[in-house]
């Protein structure tokens, strides 16, 4: 299964970047040197990828996906105001928070870390599974908020999108 | 008409990754440094692959040469690796150097250095 769904995904990222190579479609060579290249892919990388493997060849999970992504851009777009606004004036009160969060698993921690970091004035420096806990640099803390109780002032929605994208 | 939402596009990435670089001067620490490194130098960037994305698209309409398909799926894919590289690069630099003692800088808080005196302590 976990051949399957690295073959699937290196022969889609070959057809995206040798598309045009006859006319606007492929040309027959780089379809077949798609087909051997991707199938060395996916045998080197078997063991690797693990046995949860088939939930990349779940089409809702591609839907939640590109549901999620004017989610991150909107958060991302706050975050860059924020940042510039303390860039210019240079107001900044910054510490790193526990944040408990309420996440079952590796991919759930690693999509509710990158969108963390990448969302307004935070910056994920560990998680910890084991604790159910992410440690989290936040640039410029509201008074009372050093030991959050939630992941809501730190995270926002982005918690529940973790939950849902890799269950 | 479309060209001058490709100059906006350009315009808002190079004010971004300018703010970007005047984070780096201005803020105290390394980790208040990577906030700026890390998020307006992507959002930089998205806009600036957005304005090549758009050109390649009109270039498209207007010549039918396939190279400027190639161009905006190349840009997409290179858009797509930065999403994913960069909040973990910044998570890799912002670990390593609490790990090597450089603590932050004017914090209110440090909930992660006592996590790591407990476990010494244990």
């Amino acid at each position: 299964m976990s051949f399957i769904a690295a073959f699937v995904w290196s022969y889609f990222l070959w057809l995206v970047l040798t598309a045009g190579s006859k006319g606007m479609l492929w040309s027959p060579q780089e379809l077949i040197a798609g087909l051997l290249f991707s199938a060395i892919v996916g045998y080197a990388t078997r063991n690797i990828i693990g046995e949860k493997a088939s939930r990349f060849l779940n089409p809702v999970k591609w839907v939640l996906f590109i549901a999620y992504a004017p989610v991150l851009f909107w958060g991302m777009t706050r975050a860059n105001l924020d940042v510039a606004y303390r860039v210019i004036t240079g107001k900044i009160r910054p510490g790193i928070v526990r944040v408990p969060v309420n996440l079952d698993n590796d991919a759930q921690y690693t999509i509710l870390g990158n969108s963390i970091t990448l969302t307004p004035g935070t910056l994920t420096i560990e998680a910890c599974p084991e604790e159910k806990a992410l440690y989290v640099h936040w640039i410029n803390i509201p008074e009372g908020l050093e030991w959050p109780e939630s992941s809501e002032p730190v995270s926002g929605p982005f918690e529940k999108w973790a939950r849902r994208l890799g269950e | 008409m479309i060209e001058y939402v490709i100059m906006i596009f350009l315009a808002i990435s190079v004010t971004f990754n300018m703010l970007g670089s005047i984070a780096l001067h201005r803020f105290p620490d390394v980790y208040t440094r990577l906030h700026g490194a890390t998020k307006c130098t992507t959002f930089g960037t998205i806009f600036a692959t957005f304005a090549v994305i758009l050109h390649a698209i009109v270039r498209l309409k207007e010549t039918g040469n396939p190279k400027y398909l190639q161009m905006a799926l190349h840009s997409a894919v290179a858009l797509l690796a930065l999403l994913l590289t960069n909040p973990v690069g910044a998570h890799a630099i912002a670990k390593a150097s609490h790990m090597s003692g450089y603590l932050p800088k004017r914090a209110v808080v440090d909930a992660y250095l006592e996590k790591r005196r407990e476990k010494r302590n244990e």
